[in-house]
């Protein structure tokens, strides 16, 4: 099989799929052009992620990774989610084919974008380049 | 129920064909090379094989070179071009954007050796214009090379009529019809082409198997050397078991091919027009000239390769030209060629079907696949943008 029992669980059951409208924080990530785009969603109280929800258009990877993504941080503090690695979600995930580490990263920065829109929206200090989530440059594809 | 409509990737093994290559493995042991009878047996049943193969196509069993299979073919027949124009003093070679990669990668390895190739647009349609290949003729062009059937969108493209026209110029004509062989009529006189390629496991052989044909006056150029198997162009133990499968299929095919095109075109249709009605979706390639069990649509706003899983999983095995299942950062070269945007190629589907498959089969795969496009539309921001109008949507 192309992928691990996990990844075809989350991406058949993804986890805390769908959208939010009162969300304290968004992250989108990715290009429709490269074949992945994720939303995530973020619901802050007291410094604690309590709801996260995602979108992701993308392979079964990019679905898989989300998922994963949204239940490593739920219920963390936005330091904690910060800390969270696409390795970490590789590894939760029993392992990705070489191809599809890509999406991980995706996850890992739709994370990061999701808690710099929380601190723009909320007026929040931080540190620009730990948040930098370099968008499309992680498939290192470039369409003119 | 499960459905298999990839018949475009490979296809079942008919018990035909099973059979064939059953009594070759138990009884005709032998190397067609060997003096003895039993070396003689089997070279009897290869040349028997190589008189079937050729009847088929309308060529004659001298003209039939069996190889490892389709790309093999394609390898030589263009080495083969090249080498007889260089000869001549002709290093341009004409081919089309959205051929296979077995045609596609031997021409960038033969511009690497100083040729100069001219890649043909196939327009919105899939399919060449003759005219645009009369265009791109030079007194330098050595070989023209496009595929009779295009393997993902299923197009016909007009090959006798670029043949006649490039032999007014002296130009030798080569076609790729491991996707038409065995599915619609193959006749290399009616083609009027110089060299053919075929594979066997798209029309119910084994894999490992492929012919090219090369018409009398040209000899292949060798790819593989050794003995003097296949007219001395083949060198190795010719692989009889699946050589006499390939005969058999092929015989077979070609008896039925007037039941199954009709059989089989009929089903196309009833897919077609079942997936035209899901919104925002657009069948890939010309609405007609078309192969009978080809049909490729693309779905906006949601991803091939996560579709292809759904559909695994809900009992249809396809295939999809999304970045993620042509090994590749970039969706299929054909849909490309096309002239569709990055974003809607990445949502295709290709379905492939035999005269194996069933209306029941077609009704299973119209019922799940607006199932899994829906759900994987509901997920996916990128159809929230085209909904919410933040976003046009572009089919």
């Amino acid at each position: 099989m192309l992928y691990s029992e996990k990844v075809m669980d989350h991406f058949q059951n993804p986890r805390n799929v769908g959208k939010m409208d009162d969300a304290d924080g968004i992250g989108e990530i990715g290009n429709a052009k490269c074949g992945d785009i994720m939303k995530m969603y973020i619901k802050v109280k007291d410094n604690v992620i309590t709801d996260v929800k995602f979108n992701t258009f993308g392979c079964g990877s990019a679905i898989a990774t989300s998922s994963m993504a949204t239940e490593m941080i739920k219920g963390k503090t936005i330091e904690e989610a910060l800390t969270l690695s696409n390795k970490a979600v590789v590894e939760a995930l029993d392992g990705l084919p070489a191809n599809k580490i890509h999406c991980s990263v995706l996850a890992e920065q739709a994370v990061k974008a999701a808690v710099k829109d929380y601190y723009d929206k909320h007026g929040i200090a931080y540190d620009q380049e730990a948040l930098c989530t370099g968008d499309c440059e992680v498939c290192g594809h470039d369409h003119g | 129920m499960y459905v298999y409509a990839d018949n475009a990737a490979t296809t079942p093994v008919h018990p035909t064909a099973v059979e064939a290559m059953l009594t070759c493995l138990n009884e005709e042991y032998g190397n067609p090379s060997s003096l003895h009878t039993v070396g003689q047996r089997a070279k009897e049943r290869l040349d028997q094989a190589r008189e079937t193969v050729a009847r088929c196509l309308g060529a004659e069993p001298r003209e039939i070179y069996f190889t490892g299979g389709g790309s093999e073919a394609d390898n030589q027949a263009l080495l083969t071009g090249a080498v007889l124009g260089a000869k001549k003093g002709k290093k341009h070679l004409i081919t089309t954007a959205f051929e296979h990669h077995a045609v596609l990668h031997s021409m960038k390895r033969l511009e690497k050796q100083g040729f100069t190739v001219t890649y043909l647009d196939v327009h919105a349609d899939g399919v060449v214009r003759p005219e645009d290949v009369a265009t791109a003729l030079t007194d330098d062009t050595a070989l023209v090379s496009i595929m009779l059937v295009n393997n993902e969108i299923g197009t016909i493209q007009p090959v006798a009529e670029i043949a006649r026209l490039c032999h007014e110029k002296g130009v030798l004509v080569h076609t790729d019809a491991v996707q038409a062989v065995g599915h619609i009529p193959v006749d290399v006189k009616a083609l009027g082409v110089d060299m053919l390629s075929l594979s066997g496991h798209k029309f119910h052989a084994p894999k490992g198997v492929g012919a090219l044909y090369c018409r009398k006056g040209i000899r292949p150029e060798i790819l593989i050397e050794g003995g003097a198997q296949e007219f001395g162009r083949r060198g190795g133990t010719e692989n009889l078991p699946g050589i006499v499968a390939m005969a058999a299929a092929l015989q077979e095919a070609t008896e039925n091919l007037p039941r199954e095109m009709e059989q089989v075109t009929a089903l196309r249709e009833k897919l077609i027009d079942g997936l035209a009605q899901i919104p925002h979706s657009r069948l890939n390639g010309h609405r007609t000239l078309r192969c009978p069990g080809t049909v490729n649509f693309c779905f906006e706003g949601i991803e091939g390769e996560s579709l292809l899983l759904w559909l695994d999983a809900k009992g249809v095995a396809a295939s999809s030209g999304s970045a993620c299942t042509s090994g590749s950062l970039d969706p299929s070269h054909v849909l490309l060629a096309l002239g569709l945007p990055h974003e809607i190629a990445h949502g295709s589907l290709r379905l492939s079907l035999t005269a194996d498959n069933t209306a029941a089969e077609v009704d299973h795969i119209l019922e799940v696949v607006p199932q899994v496009v829906e759900y994987l539309r509901g997920i996916s921001p990128v159809w929230e943008a085209l909904e919410t109008g933040k976003q046009a949507h572009l089919i």
